[in-house]
């Protein structure tokens, strides 16, 4: 079995969120295993989160501002 | 009202009746939920002119682009089968929620209102026909803006740089500027379109980050990148390799391998070579639109001989109609910062007159109390949207409720086919009551949309409204995950999972307003500063301008024409009396701002003058402490008194000064100061200055001598007709480069020699001069950089004013309250200064005109045991919003929040290594739930 990543990623609100969205609009196809966290800005992200999601087993954080 | 034109305007300046037609969508705006299945379902595929300029396709039924506002679907009325042929109806069949109307109809309406802003736009140019360009003939020669979607992840093609004819990579692409723009001959517009230099660099730059190895030339007559930062990315894109070749290209011809273009163009050497490129893109121009034109015609806006707005530089956004202003591109050629700032512009001057009826037709809805749940377990109601078959024919949404009812803390359970419909709204509002639920989730579409009316049911509801999450499972899950429905509906649970722990987490917020006072402080008495002060005093409010100098007028005392040649001193003097008569005005000349504290709607600001001290207290504040000539050290400046700054010029050609009057060759060198490595920025204004100074000394007398030496002539928009006007009188134009400067001797007292390298001969060519005329930079005081310090706003590295966003928001500080106009922002001429300060006062109407302004409830709160004062998120806080505050017994301390200046970026959040800050609703305890469950 191929692996498969489980990403989790932090969307500032004003940007990265807001292109998860047209994507989903423009009905572009990507991978299920990613985990999308809303935040006010990227700057929010306490570097502990990135740890803490790690510890919890994710494979990759995207930090997306 | 979309899809609605002005049919006629009745009435005068205060009191209109304006006509409008509105036709038919054919899709009830109310029920469209925009999903899309309409227009997967048409059959009828239509060439899409209306977004992807005709490279692409569309539907009968569509959306321009998916950003559009509103998100509703239209029918194209005519390619619609139904529409035309009686038959089809796929539309219909599958929306989901009937929101297909094939009765619409066209209906008309009559709207009274104070004024009207005319902002029709323009089109561009259409280069079809005309042989030079062989576009619509090779299939390879698109127009900049067909490159413009070319390029776009959104595009025909998905951002993959490949050429029209046959889907090759594009290695060796060519730019021809100037196609519709400055050619009388085969456009018939003889002005400057002003934005197609800087584009052509962007789409350049952009194609090199799509194809890094691409090859790209751009063939000019002038690069006009007169803006703020222009130079700097001019600059940029040589560095990065981009050849920029000043030759107008004659005419392009099929290359020797398939779809290629070639043609000849003049190298600076002045050698004839061949080349060929995969594409050619021409950078077409602006032009008013028929309908625009028409439009204009009905309401009795007169354009000028270019189609363009007939306004006076004095008035900017007046059209010869009282009480109908315009803005944008129908006024003339521009940029998207000039647009949005020619809007606000516009927008003071449309309801300076209406002062008195502000909010007269205002309602103000009504909640009722809100029922305090602190102390209470959370009781968590999820709703499952089904968004018709958008949700539902992807994931498994019965699993999915089934699953959310065994999440903790979760009481309620329901599904519902749109959970944002009305009905909808009303079932939540009675099951929280009913269930006695205390948080709400709502697992559907995207916050973005769809939060706020959700929060509404909540108020309506008597519930806290920051008692809420959404789960998207839309736009995050079903739509990007469509082949997969087994992953998607897992992906689901784990996205109502997070909501539902995050929500349990979260506490009600109270609403946060602040209070304000009406008055403004304007920094700076030129025409920026004074046509803010009338401008806001116009709209009702006080204002305090301060000014260094002993009076007011700045260097607008120093000015004698506008490019359309107005005569500025007229203006200035009703300005100067205007202001004196004004109540609302108080001058402080001689005075300065010392010190200054505060924030939007509460600043205190000292200004100190001959009388002493005076502490102001205002709402808003207005930086206009404009700009100063920059005295050269060049080009024999102060070692003969023959040689002049343009200002001091203008001022001795005013007094007819023997030098000026007998002088029989006169020269002008641009760019002093300018455009160089210690100033890299143009000033805008001197190329302009110089046409007119030199068509006037011809005009005076046309046996004189005058020779305009010149890097790129930036005579933008309509100026070029100057420039023209000025080469038709027989002035001299001599390109140099930077790398060899003309040369300036001085012969005698009475004779000057200037060398320059001529582009023409290729060889050094000397000319006598009677006077020498430099066209010095445009510099900031010094005042700017007090200023930014005592209000704490930024300066850009050439000691101008940082609006907040050089496009979206540029006469704003990014600190609430404070903005900014006038040479102390940029160099730029009379009209666009006094563009901007209207601007100014437009925005800076918003805080001043409310006794109280509601502030967003997701603040950064301080946890007094948590925080110890070490103080490292003073520094992060991009807003100033925080403060050291000594406690007793010392050592003591903590930081304290200003709730106003905080915008809830939770920059302090994250660099609080006590978890002693956090961000309402984006904790680190709420965000570290989230994790957790979406890992679980």
């Amino acid at each position: 079995m191929s692996f498969e990543p489980k990403i989790l990623s932090f969307n500032c609100n004003w940007c990265s969120y807001a292109a998860a969205d047209l994507a989903g609009t423009n009905r572009m196809q990507y991978p299920a295993s990613l985990r999308i966290v809303r935040v006010m800005c990227s700057g929010m992200v306490h570097p502990n989160l990135v740890v803490e999601a790690f510890t919890k087993g994710a494979d990759g954080v995207m930090v997306m501002g | 009202m979309t899809l609605t034109e002005l049919e006629g305007v009745e009435g005068e300046e205060g009191n209109f009746t304006v006509r409008l037609k509105q036709h038919p969508r054919y899709v009830d705006m109310d029920k469209c939920i925009a999903c899309g299945e309409c227009a997967r379902k048409c059959p009828k595929k239509v060439r899409d002119y209306n977004y992807n300029e005709g490279i692409g396709f569309r539907k009968a039924i569509f959306v321009r682009y998916p950003q559009a506002v509103p998100l509703k679907y239209r029918i194209d009325a005519d390619n619609c089968i139904q529409l035309q042929k009686g038959k089809c109806g796929a539309c219909q069949k599958v929306c989901p929620t009937g929101a297909i109307k094939f009765d619409d109809v066209e209906s008309t309406r009559e709207v009274k209102v104070g004024s009207v802003i005319l902002a029709p736009g323009s089109q561009i140019f259409n280069p079809s026909g005309i042989r030079t360009w062989g576009f619509g003939v090779f299939p390879n020669v698109v127009t900049s803006l067909q490159f413009e979607r070319y390029l776009s992840a959104s595009g025909p093609t998905e951002g993959h740089l490949i050429r029209p004819s046959d889907n090759k990579p594009v290695k060796k692409i060519a730019f021809l500027q100037c196609v519709g723009s400055r050619d009388h001959n085969k456009a018939g517009h003889g002005y400057c379109s002003s934005v197609c230099c800087m584009y052509a660099i962007k789409e350049t730059l952009i194609a090199m980050e799509h194809v890094p190895e691409l090859d790209a030339s751009i063939f000019f007559m002038d690069m006009r990148t007169h803006g703020k930062d222009f130079e700097r990315y001019y600059n940029h894109a040589r560095d990065k390799g981009v050849k920029f070749r000043r030759c107008r290209v004659h005419s392009l011809e099929p290359g020797e391998r398939e779809g290629d273009i070639a043609f000849r163009y003049i190298t600076d050497e002045g050698k004839q070579v061949a080349e060929e490129f995969d594409l050619v893109v021409l950078s077409v121009g602006m032009e008013t639109s028929p309908e625009a034109v028409e439009l204009c015609g009905r309401v009795g806006a007169k354009l000028n001989h270019n189609r363009f707005m007939d306004t006076s530089n004095t008035t900017p956004v007046n059209t010869s109609r009282p009480g109908i202003y315009a803005c944008g591109t129908i006024v003339g050629p521009k940029n998207i910062p000039h647009s949005v700032m020619q809007a606000s512009a516009a927008a003071a001057a449309a309801s300076g007159q209406l002062r008195q009826s502000r909010f007269s037709l205002t309602k103000t809805k009504q909640f009722p109390p809100e029922r305090d749940v602190r102390g209470e377990e959370p009781r968590v109601g999820v709703f499952v949207c089904h968004c018709g078959s958008n949700i539902a024919g992807v994931i498994d949404v019965a699993a999915l409720a089934d699953y959310a009812a065994t999440l903790p803390h979760v009481a309620f359970v329901e599904r519902n086919l749109f959970t944002c419909s009305q009905d909808t709204q009303e079932l939540i509002s009675q099951k929280i009551k009913e269930q006695g639920l205390n948080r709400i989730v709502v697992a559907a579409c995207t916050p973005r949309t769809h939060e706020a009316l959700f929060k509404e049911t909540l108020k309506a509801a008597g519930l806290n409204e920051y008692l809420f999450e959404m789960a998207n499972i839309r736009n995050q899950a079903s739509w990007v995950h469509a082949g997969e429905p087994l992953a998607a509906t897992d992906k689901a649970k784990d996205l109502v999972r997070m909501a539902v722990a995050k929500v349990a987490l979260l506490e009600p917020l109270p609403s946060l307003s602040v209070s304000v006072n009406q008055a403004a402080l304007v920094v700076g008495g030129g025409m920026a500063g004074m046509t803010a002060a009338l401008g806001l005093a116009e709209q009702g409010f006080d204002v305090h301008l301060v000014d260094k100098a002993s009076r007011l007028g700045g260097n607008s005392m120093h000015l004698f024409k506008t490019w359309k040649n107005e005569p500025i001193q007229d203006h200035v003097q009703k300005v100067l009396s205007d202001i004196s008569a004004n109540e609302r005005i108080k001058v402080y000349v001689n005075s300065q701002i010392t010190q200054a504290e505060g924030f939007v709607g509460n600043f205190r600001s000292t200004i100190s003058g001959p009388a002493g001290e005076t502490v102001v207290e205002h709402g808003a504040a207005i930086m206009a402490t404009g700009g100063k000539a920059h005295k050269p050290e060049e080009y024999a400046y102060g070692q003969s008194r023959r040689v002049f700054t343009a200002l001091e010029f203008d001022k001795l050609h005013l007094l007819q000064d023997d030098r000026i009057r007998s002088g029989k060759n006169f020269v002008f060198i641009q760019c002093v100061g300018s455009r160089e490595p210690a100033r890299p920025y143009c000033s805008r204004v001197c190329c302009t200055h110089s046409v007119q100074a030199a068509i006037a000394l011809k005009q005076e007398n046309p046996e004189r001598g005058v020779y305009i030496l010149y890097r790129d002539l930036r005579t933008y928009g309509q100026r070029e007709e100057l420039y023209t006007k000025a080469r038709e009188l027989g002035v001299v134009f001599i390109n140099y480069e930077m790398h060899v400067k003309p040369q300036v001797k001085v012969l005698s007292d009475e004779r000057l020699e200037v060398l320059v390298w001529d582009h023409v001969l290729h060889q050094p060519f000397s000319l006598d001069a009677d006077v020498l005329i430099l066209a010095t930079a445009i510099v900031t005081h010094p005042e700017v950089s007090q200023l930014a310090q005592l209000y704490k706003v930024p300066v850009d590295s050439d000691g101008f004013f940082q609006e907040a966003h050089v496009k979206l928001r540029p006469v704003e500080f990014s600190t609430d309250g404070l903005f900014l106009a006038g040479l102390a922002h940029y160099p730029k001429p009379m009209e666009e200064t006094i563009s901007q300060a209207k601007a100014a006062v437009s925005r800076a109407v918003t805080v001043l005109s409310k006794t109280r302004i509601d502030l967003d409830s997701i603040k950064a709160v301080v946890d007094e045991a948590a925080c110890d004062g070490c103080a490292l998120c003073l520094d992060v806080c991009p807003y100033h919003a925080i403060t050291l505050e000594e406690l007793e017994p010392a050592p003591k301390r903590h930081v304290v929040i200003n709730t106003a200046q905080c915008k809830g970026c939770g920059c302090c959040e994250a660099t609080c290594p006590k978890n002693g800050v956090n961000v309402s609703g984006f904790g680190y305890d709420q965000l570290a739930a989230q994790v957790a469950a979406a890992l679980a």
